[in-house]
């Protein structure tokens, strides 16, 4: 039998879990996590990475079907779609080994089964079919249990007709007709898929726009482009009943006070999600849930000492990397680091890899000025930028706000080629509290697409070159 | 908007100083650069320039005024097209006419025990976020007394956010006022009380704060000099150019010893012994209003002439208080030389940060004993007070050793 032992014992091995385990291991601290499925959590099996990997195939075909646009000639271009998921769920498999090599090279102790609250300082960890695995004893214990998709009742996914994420994830179909319901990060870029893969894609958005967490300008943006592709997008919609015969569904929707009926082949649920808070022993410990979010404060402690909370279960934005920096946070505050700084949720940035591709950090314009700041906004378009036409993606827009009185870069919000790779920037210069000036004076090097990020930036005080 | 004008910080230990006297009338069209105002600061008298341009709109502390707390409006501005109806009411929170004596560092210069330097000087970087110090300018506020929350205690956005709401720092009631306490005993002796001048309660708050919390030990070296005194008259026998004195070879000697032995060339932090790069070697100038101490900065790279010539116009500026900040703020080591008035030897307090100081007595003909007999050499005593924070006795010993060859081998501080 292991040690059971431990300073910290984490319950979850997602993005915020085997991270806060590593950075816990580091310092010196004796640390385990608990996983019930899979280490490297929904982000790295059956979220984040998989759909990266499905919308890398369909990049690659899309550029395929344009190969006469630079000069190429591909004939008998199509796919197998058995081929694209196996390779996806490769990939998942790949890194969720690396993960387990790391928390060993680290000398993290997993316990595999389902980690629940069993009084002070204790752990006690179930395996699946109820049998128990062990008791242990910990200084500290973080809760990363994560979250999982909403479901809207009576349309439950069932795995035939109506997917969630992890039926669309390893689909034996491409279907014919497909209906998305919800325009986040995760129903946009489902959409995006199986549009490239050749679906007769509709996108339902129960707010007023895709992408609602977007600027305005930026969703606008995405939603033309979507539209040329062939996506066809209903917002201010909401879905009032599926009817399932055997091979479709019949969804009712209402836009605008008028019901309309789409019958399709499959529907894919992307309407959020909720935390993973039950079966943890919270009831009867001072730990706060509201609805499905446990309460923390900013070193992630919940109301119990010694019990801390990180990731989606301990509340929005519901992002990989916000959840790893709790986790080092969280971490770092227990082992009594000196320099340790509370998350700035503003300088957070979000990726979703539709195509094209939207990226964005901090405030929003209509956010911006709801909050009271005199704006400077810039705007700089890819048709402006030398190695955006090159790689023959001129369609895209990066735009910059910033505080006129004081120069702070309040947000930055981009749609195009590889945005997601370039929004780092933004999120660099906010993280360091740049003003527009040091922004000016970066040198950017040429040719590239950051061209754009240093002209948007000029654009806001009227000095873009380029434009 | 009416802009404020601020009680400015004129020296980064400032808290308070004296507004002396307005060179601007209510109503006066203001250019920036024009001299506002003398303020009267803790070492010296100095010209408050504009900032802004309009019309000065009004005064809100008259001249005269002592105590005025840094950061408190002193008046108004009023920009183009605005008259003086703009002016809310009580822009200022009421300078106090009379300062209370003790004046403890207000909350927003409650700054760390930084060295007295200008933000330029090396290990003295204020470090603080692009958009902290674009909203402290903006708000006239000195970095210098913001803690920062960010990494390594860098300043953030929110830390100056946090000083600048906070406002002006309120007075602090006067903690004990001796001075203005104390009537005449009925028996005592008769006196006269002459106010204390602001730099005068510097020297008191700064000596009486070294010699109480630096751990001060003292080591004393004796110096012939008769190869030096020999070396100055030869050279100030070539050349009507200068005129080196007996203080100038000791200037030149102090730094190059630093520059051997390095580790006395240093300050003491709570979390750190900061190592100077520079070697900067304060002198102790007797002027009417009290002591102080311009810096020959770089000594070591300097000649004798031209450390000479330095100190001639460092003293007559200090003599007529006429000194920049940076001229005497900042500083590495301090030498005190009182051999002109004859003292033999004499251990000196620390000008804190510095680690050392180095008191120099009188060269005198004394009996020394060479190689066996009894023979008369010119001898100077000296006294290196140390902070033994920073300084063990044998770096001090070290130094002193090396400074005590340079002075007795005057040819070899030439090199």
């Amino acid at each position: 039998m292991s040690d059971t032992n431990f300073d910290i014992v984490i319950i979850g091995g997602g993005p915020g879990g085997y991270v806060a385990a590593i950075r816990a291991a580091q310092l010196g601290l004796k640390t385990a996590v608990v996983e019930r499925e899979h280490l490297g959590g929904i982000c790295l099996n059956w979220g984040c990475i998989p759909t990266k990997a499905l919308l890398r195939s369909a990049d690659v075909y899309r550029n395929f079907k344009h190969a006469a646009s630079y000069g190429l000639a591909a004939e008998g271009i199509s796919y197998d779609l058995a081929k694209i998921v196996a390779r996806s769920r490769g990939v998942s498999a790949q890194l969720q080994a690396g993960v387990k090599h790391l928390l060993k090279k680290n000398k993290v102790t997993v316990f595999e089964g389902q980690g629940k609250l069993a009084g002070k300082g204790k752990v006690s960890v179930t395996a699946k079919d109820g049998k128990p695995v062990a008791e242990l004893a910990a200084k500290h214990i973080i809760l990363a249990t994560g979250a999982r998709a909403r479901n809207l009742p009576g349309m439950e996914p069932d795995g035939r007709l109506v997917w969630s994420y992890k039926e669309a994830l390893v689909p034996d179909v491409v279907p014919k007709r497909l209906l998305v319901v919800g325009s986040g990060a995760i129903g946009i870029e489902f959409a995006s898929f199986f549009n490239a893969l050749g679906s007769d894609v509709t996108v339902v958005e129960a707010l007023d726009r895709v992408l609602p967490v977007e600027d305005a300008e930026i969703s606008a943006f995405a939603h033309k482009a979507f539209e040329k592709q062939g996506m066809k997008i209903i917002a201010g919609a909401s879905v009032k009943s599926l009817n399932k015969t055997g091979t479709e569904v019949t969804v009712t929707i209402e836009a605008g006070g008028k019901p309309q009926a789409i019958t399709v082949d499959r529907v894919i649920m992307a309407v959020g999600i909720v935390g993973n808070v039950e079966n943890l022993g919270l009831e009867g410990t001072k730990v706060q849930v509201d609805r499905t979010h446990v309460l923390v404060n900013q070193w992630l402690e919940t109301g119990e000492p010694g019990v801390y909370a990180i990731g989606d279960i301990a509340g929005a934005p519901w992002l990989a990397h916000k959840a790893s920096h709790e986790g080092v946070i969280c971490v770092e505050k227990i082992a009594g680091l000196k320099d340790v700084h509370p998350l700035n949720i503003r300088n957070i940035p979000g990726c979703t890899y539709c195509h094209p591709q939207v990226a964005s950090v901090g405030l929003t314009e209509a956010k911006a000025k709801e909050k009271g700041y005199s704006l400077k906004v810039g705007r700089f378009p890819f048709a402006g930028n030398g190695k955006a036409i090159a790689l023959g993606e001129a369609e895209g827009l990066v735009k910059t706000i910033f505080d006129a009185k004081t120069g702070e870069l309040l947000g930055a919000h981009m749609v195009g080629a590889e945005v997601t790779e370039m929004i780092q920037g933004y999120m660099v210069a906010k993280t360091l509290e740049t003003t527009e000036e040091d922004l000016m004076h970066a040198v950017f090097p040429h040719p590239t697409l950051s061209e754009m990020m240093h002209e948007a930036v000029l654009d806001a005080y009227g000095k873009a070159i380029h434009f | 908007m009416p802009i404020n004008i601020l009680m400015p910080a004129l020296s980064p230990t400032m808290t308070e100083g004296t507004l002396a006297k307005w060179l601007k009338k209510e109503g006066d069209a203001i250019k920036s650069g024009d001299i506002l105002a003398e303020i009267e600061t803790d070492k010296a008298t100095m010209e408050y320039e504009a900032v802004d341009e309009g019309v000065l709109g009004k005064i809100l502390v008259p001249a005269g005024t002592s105590g005025v707390a840094v950061n408190t409006p002193i008046g108004v501005i009023l920009e183009e097209g605005e008259d003086a109806s703009a002016i809310s009411a009580p822009v200022a929170p009421k300078p106090v006419a009379a300062a209370p004596v003790a004046a403890a560092p207000a909350p927003v210069t409650a700054a760390p025990a930084a060295p007295v330097a200008p933000i330029v000087a090396h290990g003295d970087r204020v470090f603080a976020t692009p958009l902290a110090r674009r909203i402290a300018k903006d708000a006239g506020l000195d970095l210098k007394g913001v803690a920062g929350s960010g990494p390594h205690g860098r300043i953030v956005k929110q830390d100056v956010e946090s000083a600048v709401a906070a406002g002006p720092a309120p007075k602090p009631a006067a903690a004990a006022a001796p001075l203005a306490a104390a009537p005449a005993p009925a028996f005592g002796p008769a006196y006269t009380e002459v106010p204390l001048t602001s730099m005068r309660k510097v020297i008191a708050q700064r000596l009486t704060e070294a010699k109480q919390t630096v751990p001060h030990f003292y080591l004393t070296v004796d110096c012939q000099l008769d190869k030096l005194l020999a070396l100055r008259t030869d050279l100030n026998g070539r050349s009507d150019d200068y005129k080196l004195s007996v203080n100038d070879f000791i200037i030149r000697a102090v730094a190059l010893a630093l520059k051997k032995v390095p580790a006395a060339n240093a300050s003491f932090t709570d979390t750190a012994i900061r190592m100077y790069s520079d070697i900067d070697v304060s002198v102790a100038v007797a002027t009417p209003a009290g002591l102080i101490t311009p810096i020959v900065k770089h000594a070591d790279q300097k000649g004798l002439a031209a450390i000479s010539s330095e100190m001639k116009v460092l003293a007559g500026k200090a003599k007529d208080g006429k000194l920049k900040p940076e001229e005497f703020q900042g500083g590495t080591f301090t030498i005190s030389n009182l051999g002109m008035f004859g003292v033999k030897e004499f251990a000196a307090i620390i000008n804190p940060p510095q680690g050392c100081i180095l008191a120099i007595g009188a060269g005198e003909q004394r009996s020394v004993v060479k190689d066996g007999a009894l023979a008369i050499a010119t001898v100077m005593s000296c006294t290196l007070s140390v902070d033994h924070r920073v300084v063990d006795g044998a770096v001090g010993a070290e130094f002193l050793a090396a400074f005590k060859k340079l002075v007795e081998e005057p040819l070899t501080m030439l090199l």
